[in-house]
């Protein structure tokens, strides 16, 4: 499932000052076109049923 | 033909087509001459030349080159010192004899497929100037492409090696995840960054990707694997591998699809496979990159965002405020995702795809620039290796055909695409003759 349009938009705006990122205004339509995109794609992971064993496959040897 | 006239040719074709193709983005030409003459002193003294012995080749600007700057497409990083050293798998390519002539145009930061970047101007296709090199490696695929080098390095995150040799019609390596190191290469989202080469014929490639093997402590995502080189059993032929055509997702229509039936008949392939969930994969990738690739720069995004090319920062400001439930899924379904790819690669060897959805769109063409990547993505989400074999019939534009292994079996793909290219189906005839 996806967020409506302002949903996104009331997202974006929310989330950008706690990633210390400030928007210029003219960017803002692109921002939120852009995260609108990247919502619709994870809506297709997350919608997924995954078993509790399929464990996430970073690399990382310590 | 002696190294430094090899070195010399190479130099003049730069100088005769770059400026029409903008590809180049440094040339380094007393380095050229330099190696090209110690090539040239190690064969007058009878010693032993690599296969690569005196191969002008050149780099994606995201190489360490020492004396450069690594620009990795980008402005800002234009104000970094330049390199001290070359990275790893370059100075393998000139410890085995290869020359390098320069560094090359690319998507700012590797995220784009067009190379349309706004900094440096656009990288022209060599089958047709109005239309885009692909990307991120454009400047890799014009270059080859174009004739003006035989071999050059790429990076591949979603398609980006892949997607330029095809347009551009030039064979392309994206090996398995973990092969080659990505020591001193300028990473975009470590998860699934790949480093490969282009070239215009499968023995150079096959040549670069023997070379370049080897193992580099610097990359901490390597995988520890014996060196297995892919020369030796190169003319071997498709005889023996089971080759099959992706359906379903990956069937494409038009001129895609009709290059990968050309591809199967002459390798005699009729079987066709279902694979698994392509669509989430690609998604699963897209979601993945964005959020790596905006964490590598948020400082850069925090404090001079406009400083980004306009063609990669919406995206890149949208990625650093991904929820990470999302990433997380992401990575939890490439797990379950690799397993089902494995199942599929314990009934078959090969699994021929297209590259891209049509010929490389023109510049500036939104729409067309979207779904580059829609073929490549889902493949380099769980590291497989590719061999991209351009087909190219009198006329037309450039078409790629995807030549997919499981891990860690390049060797098997290379075979492949050196059989399509000796039986005359593959073709990375230069644009420019001569």
């Amino acid at each position: 499932m996806t967020a409506g349009p302002d949903r996104i938009e009331a997202y974006v705006e929310a989330a950008a000052p706690l990633a210390g990122l400030v928007l210029d205004p003219a960017c803002r339509p692109g921002i939120v076109a852009n995260f609108a995109r990247i919502a619709a794609f994870a809506a297709l992971v997350t919608e997924f049923d995954l078993p509790d064993e399929a464990e996430p496959a970073p690399v990382f040897a310590p | 033909m002696s190294a430094a006239a090899a070195a010399e040719a190479a130099l003049a074709r730069i100088a005769a087509r770059n400026p029409a193709l903008n590809c180049f983005t440094a040339v380094t030409a007393e380095r050229a001459r330099a190696e090209a003459a110690a090539v040239d002193r190690r064969r007058a003294a009878g010693a032993a030349l690599g296969p690569l012995a005196g191969v002008p080749f050149a780099v994606k600007n995201l190489y360490d080159v020492a004396g450069l700057v690594t620009l990795a497409g980008s402005k800002i990083e234009a104000e970094k010192p330049p390199a001290a050293a070359d990275a790893f798998v370059v100075r393998r390519l000139c410890d085995a004899g290869a020359v390098l002539v320069g560094a090359l145009n690319m998507d700012e930061y590797a995220y784009g497929f067009t190379t349309e970047n706004t900094h440096y101007g656009p990288v022209h296709n060599p089958h047709d100037p109005a239309r885009v090199a692909g990307g991120s490696s454009g400047g890799s695929g014009a270059a080859v492409g174009g004739g003006l080098v035989p071999l050059a390095l790429g990076s591949d995150t979603n398609g980006s090696i892949r997607v330029p040799a095809a347009l551009c019609g030039t064979f392309g390596l994206k090996p398995t995840y973990g092969r080659l190191s990505r020591g001193g290469v300028r990473l975009f989202a470590a998860s699934l960054d790949h480093v490969g080469p282009l070239a215009a014929d499968v023995a150079t490639l096959a040549a670069a990707y023997d070379a370049m093997q080897g193992r580099d402590p610097a990359d901490p995502a390597q995988a520890d694997r014996p060196v297995e080189p892919a020369l030796p059993g190169l003319e071997a032929g498709a005889a023996g591998l089971r080759i099959a055509v992706a359906g379903g997702y990956f069937a494409g229509s038009g001129a895609a699809a009709a290059a990968v039936a050309r591809a199967a008949e002459a390798l005699g392939a009729s079987r066709t496979v279902e694979w698994p969930e392509p669509e989430r994969a690609r998604a699963a990738a897209f979601v993945i990159t964005a959020a790596e690739g905006a964490d590598l720069h948020l400082a850069d995004l925090r404090t001079r965002p406009g400083d980004f090319d306009p063609m990669t920062r919406d995206r890149f400001l949208a990625g650093a405020v991904i929820p990470a439930a999302w990433v997380v899924r992401a990575q939890r379904f490439r797990r379950w995702y690799r397993d089902r790819v494995a199942a599929l690669f314990r009934e078959v060897d090969i699994v021929l795809a297209p590259a891209t959805p049509g010929p490389a769109p023109a510049i500036g063409d939104a729409e067309g620039r979207a779904v580059l990547g829609i073929y490549t993505q889902p493949l380099s989400f769980i590291g497989l290796p590719v061999v991209v074999a351009p087909l190219r019939r009198a006329g037309e534009l450039p078409l790629g055909v995807q030549i997919v292994a499981a891990p860690w079996c390049e060797a098997a793909a290379l075979r492949v695409a050196r059989a399509l290219e000796r039986d005359g189906v593959a073709n990375a005839e230069p644009a420019f003759a001569g």
